[in-house]
């Protein structure tokens, strides 16, 4: 049994012209212990997935889905209360903005001690203790110091590894990381990255990473869901994403990447990312693709797991698959 | 790979020479000041036509070299020559020959002008055109940036990121500027966007041969559509030449660093990667002697009493007591 | 790259479809708050009331009738129709004198609101944009008048130069504008490090171009929400100067002089002070519940589309 299963979810904005889908019938499992990254850019619907399962969208978002599973427990019909201490304790997330993501009116060791007092229950001495242990596994040097630090005193790669001590702090089951990286240095993020993957490896944490940095996901992830304008429309392990990509979006993609380009020109997908109001009536991303055809306008079909569960009339690399499972 | 363009000698448009901004913070009630040294002696030559990025991360100084190149601060010390004459505001081409594009899509528009209004007003500023030419002149930039001319009564809300940077370059445009100062132009934009707008600066640049200061911190953007490049740590040039020579032959262990730590998308080369250890210093408070040294992994004696000089190395030029020697 | 230029007179018709998405827009947040709505439908009330009061009031506000002293509402025994809502001590009908007194309330908000506004924003502007010395001056002149509780201020200056309603609307202006300088104060310094303000200054533009025409249209917002509340002040206040005997003279049906000639009725003939009272309360309310609406429907933070 997958460690999150989650089936058919579909959320839905209430806005100013009308209601807007940003996650489109997705569907998503982790196992316990792997790398997942979802990977998509603007209006892939990507973070609002997560954050669904969080249950942490404004009062405007509509969340319907046909199951949403988390280590047995169902997150949809559980009582408030119940599922707050699920997704403090078992499910942890980190953001994309660290500076932001702390209460600048409280000092780290008053933070960092919340987590520990709500879900372990530990006095005010085991806090600290814990709290050091906690800061000393994400690589603070002078921890002692440092719990005595209010966020504006930190740096953006220290700050997002406090927030990653206060996610470990309850030992979670899983880990969504929401962009962490991004609004870092590049140095800075290559030692946090490193840091995720080392402590997942160590706790046997599932870990989800969110990102549109192909390059991270190159990188860090085993398994990779790929999203375009709120449906998901590919999902390879990470080898044969890079190397056969199934999905003529995942491919353009690639081909995009400054470092893949053969000449001074790069390859772009022409067109924009479909909005609220120009949505096409069946393969969303029709309008932009090289090897649409007119049966692309009418429907489109989701292949099977062996070619990723492409959501495409027209695959590519089909034939390479196929071969390889001959 | 991409291939480079023949190496052709271009005229010098913009010499830059040893240019410092430093500011003064106040410590606080009775305790004086403190200079903080943002930028702290870069100098370079801008070839007419050609791309030279500035690259580096948080406190190196790029953004501080954009607004001083682009003349929105005075460098507390230092000059800048475009076309070999010394730049002076006061005179009235000067302004003309350098224009420069923000990061940030969703702050670089007035949120309460019309995109026509916004294009307009750098004629409306600087020249005696009537409003039909300024109408004309927009609506010709937008229809090059690759925006439907159509939209011109809208606001900058109404468009997407990709399109407010393409309206950002076209204001920047019109005033037929030589020289461009790009900070950071792709890095808010998604992956696929970000290539339409690379391909319209390079189309940009071969029609109309602008020279390009691009200031990112993305090495795999800056290694596709640069000629010449600078790295900057701490306000100083840590490293500085052709392209290809820093990409594939790096001088510095910073560079080395850099380009170590730098993502690459291709899942079967995970590399052991050169991890530094420790944070990006403060400009308030730099370290003694080479500003790099407690973080890198060849420091020795000398690095943490001498700062090293930018010296000769091939055909780059590094500051470092202990380079990579090429040949 | 250059494509041949179109005729660009084919452009026109996009900005009327601008504009009416952007009232579309507007109206979809504001109408969210049924408060907000009711208000604006009151006010709206209000002003036609006020505008065509010739043409619905059944009397003169001034006539006095001298057979029909203080005769109650129509819906009492002793009252009747040709008086709906009674008449004053000196045989007045309320009704009508309500429904000019309207025009003054409203008048005094706009002119008080307007005077306040420019003066206040224009103040705002020059500090937060120069800073230094002049913000320093500007701001403490402001901080003083604020000091002052706006109807003693009024009563000073009315002291001075004699009671009336163009006196009393002045100084309730002056003490009014220290809000709308701080507010637009604030809203400059937070433009004036973005970066569509440095293009423009790099474009070349002068600082009274950047004040006027770069950094203020982003500075209304909040001073529009402050105005709406300001008229209501406004409304009130004169009032209070009217009650006091300091703002409208008699005869001026004025609501709050209303008031005070009523005082003495408060028992006897109550409709005398209740309905002038409530019309007052029911203006007031009416504008903040429309402020309210407006300031939800102005923040930028709270968009959502």
């Amino acid at each position: 049994m997958p460690l999150l299963d989650i089936k058919n979810l579909t959320v839905e904005f209430q806005t100013a012209g009308g209601m807007f889908r940003a996650v489109d019938s997705v569907d998503l499992t982790c196992e316990s212990g792997e790398i997942l990254a979802i990977v998509g850019e603007s209006g892939s619907g990507k973070s609002v997935a997560m954050l669904a399962l969080m249950g942490l969208l404004p009062w405007t978002a509509n969340v319907t889905c046909e199951r949403m599973l988390f280590s047995g427990h169902d997150m949809t019909s559980t009582d408030k209360s119940v599922r707050r201490k699920i997704i403090g304790k078992d499910i942890g997330m980190i953001f994309q903005e660290p500076m932001s993501s702390l209460n600048p009116c409280f000092t780290v060791g008053y933070q960092l001690g919340e987590p520990l007092r709500l879900h372990l229950g530990l006095d005010r001495k085991a806090q600290r203790k814990r709290s050091i242990e906690l800061l000393e596994q994400v690589g603070i040097s002078d921890p002692e110091k440092r719990l005595s630090a209010f966020p504006h005193q930190l740096s953006g790669g220290m700050s997002q590894r406090v927030m990653i001590a206060m996610t470990l702090a309850s030992n979670p089951k899983l880990l969504i990381a929401d962009e962490p990286t991004t609004a870092l240095d590049v140095t800075i993020q290559a030692q946090i990255l490193n840091l995720l993957v080392t402590l997942q490896g160590e706790k046997n944490m599932a870990l989800i990473l969110i990102t549109h940095d192909m390059g991270v996901v190159a990188e860090t992830a085993e398994r990779v869901q790929v999203q375009y304008a709120g449906q998901k429309i590919e999902e390879q392990s990470v080898e044969k994403l890079f190397s056969e990509p199934h999905h003529p979006y995942t491919s353009a993609l690639l081909s995009a990447l400054p470092e893949r380009a053969t000449s001074r020109r790069l390859p772009s997908i022409p067109g924009v990312v479909p909005g609220q109001f120009d949505r096409p009536t069946a393969c969303l991303f029709a309008p932009r693709c090289q090897s649409a055809q007119d049966i692309c306008n009418k429907q489109v079909i989701r292949q099977p797991s062996s070619l990723g569960y492409t959501l495409c009339n027209f695959p590519l690399n089909e034939n390479i698959t196929k071969g390889a499972l001959l | 790979m991409n291939k480079a363009p023949p190496i052709v000698k271009k005229n010098i448009i913009m010499q830059v020479q040893n240019v410092a901004r430093h500011y003064k913070v106040s410590n606080g009630l009775l305790r004086g000041k403190s200079t903080v040294k943002a930028l702290d002696g870069a100098s370079f030559k801008l070839k007419a036509g050609s791309t030279l990025a500035i690259v580096g991360e948080s406190g190196c100084g790029k953004s501080t070299l954009a607004r001083v190149v682009a003349m929105i601060e005075e460098p507390t010390s230092g000059h800048i020559e475009i076309n070999g004459k010394l730049a002076d505001l006061d005179e009235p081409g000067t302004r003309k020959s350098v224009q420069i594009v923000f990061q940030d899509p969703y702050g670089s528009l007035n949120p309460r002008h019309k995109v026509g209004t916004i294009l307009e007003e750098p004629l409306l500023l600087n020249s005696k055109k009537s409003n039909e030419e300024r109408r004309h002149l927009a609506i010709e930039m937008m229809t090059r940036v690759g925006l439907r001319p159509e939209h011109i009564d809208r606001y900058p809300h109404m468009f997407s990121g990709g399109q407010r940077q393409r309206i950002a370059i076209a204001r920047a445009m019109m005033l037929d500027p030589k020289i461009l100062v790009l900070d950071e132009p792709v890095s808010a934009l998604d992956l696929s966007i970000q290539a339409q707008v690379l391909n319209l600066l390079i189309d940009l640049q071969d029609s109309l041969g602008l020279a390009y200061i691009f200031i990112s911190h993305d090495l795999s953007v800056v290694r596709h559509i640069s000629e010449d490049v600078m790295v900057m740590y701490l306000g100083k040039v840590v490293e500085a030449g052709p392209a290809a020579t820093i990409f594939d032959a790096p001088s510095h262990p910073y560079t080395e660093a850099l380009l170590s730590a730098t993502p690459t998308t291709d899942p079967n080369a995970r590399k052991k990667r050169i991890m530094l250890t420790g944070e990006l210093p403060s400009p308030l408070n730099p370290p003694p002697g080479c500003a790099f040294n407690p973080r890198c992994p060849k420091a020795a004696q000398i690095c943490r009493i001498n700062e090293p000089t930018l010296k000769e190395n091939g055909l780059a030029q590094v500051a470092c007591h202990f380079p990579n020697l090429l040949t | 790259m250059l494509t041949p230029i179109k005729n660009h007179t084919e452009i026109q018709p996009e900005s009327q479809n601008v504009r009416m998405q952007l009232l579309r827009e507007f109206w979809f947040y504001f109408s969210e708050n049924r408060g907000a709505v009711i208000g604006l439908w009151v006010f709206l009330f209000l002003v036609i009331v006020a505008i065509a009061a010739p043409l619905v009031a059944p009397h003169s506000p001034v006539e006095q009738y001298r057979d029909a002293f203080l005769k109650p509402p129509a819906w009492d025994a002793e009252g009747s129709w040709q008086f709906i809502l009674g008449t004053d001590a000196v045989g007045r009908d309320i009704l009508s004198r309500l429904i000019y007194g309207a025009r003054f309330s409203l008048f005094i908000g706009f002119f008080v609101v307007t005077m306040a506004v420019i003066s206040g924003v224009t103040l705002g502007l020059i500090a937060g944009f120069f800073r230094g010395a002049v913000d320093v001056v500007i701001m403490r002149i402001m901080d003083v008048v604020l000091a002052f509780p706006s109807l003693l201020l009024a009563l000073v200056m009315v002291a001075i130069l004699g009671p009336g309603l163009l006196n009393a609307m002045i100084a309730i202006a002056i003490v009014l504008q220290p809000h709308f300088v701080r507010l637009t104060r604030a809203s400059v310094m937070n433009e004036a490090s973005r970066d569509y303000v440095t293009s423009a200054r790099v474009a070349g533009a002068s600082p009274f171009y950047l004040m006027r025409h770069t950094i203020l249209p982003n500075c209304l917002g909040p001073v529009i929400v402050q105005g709406t509340l300001s008229f209501s002040s406004a409304i009130l206040d004169a009032a209070a100067l009217g009650f006091l005997g300091l703002g409208a003279q008699a005869p001026t049906p004025e609501w709050g002089t209303m008031l005070a000639e009523a005082r003495e009725f408060i028992l006897r003939a109550w409709w005398v002070v209740t309905l002038p009272g409530l019309m007052i309360l029911i203006t007031v309310l009416a504008i903040n519940l429309m402020g309210d609406g407006l300031r939800d429907a102005l923040d930028p933070k709270l968009k959502r589309s």
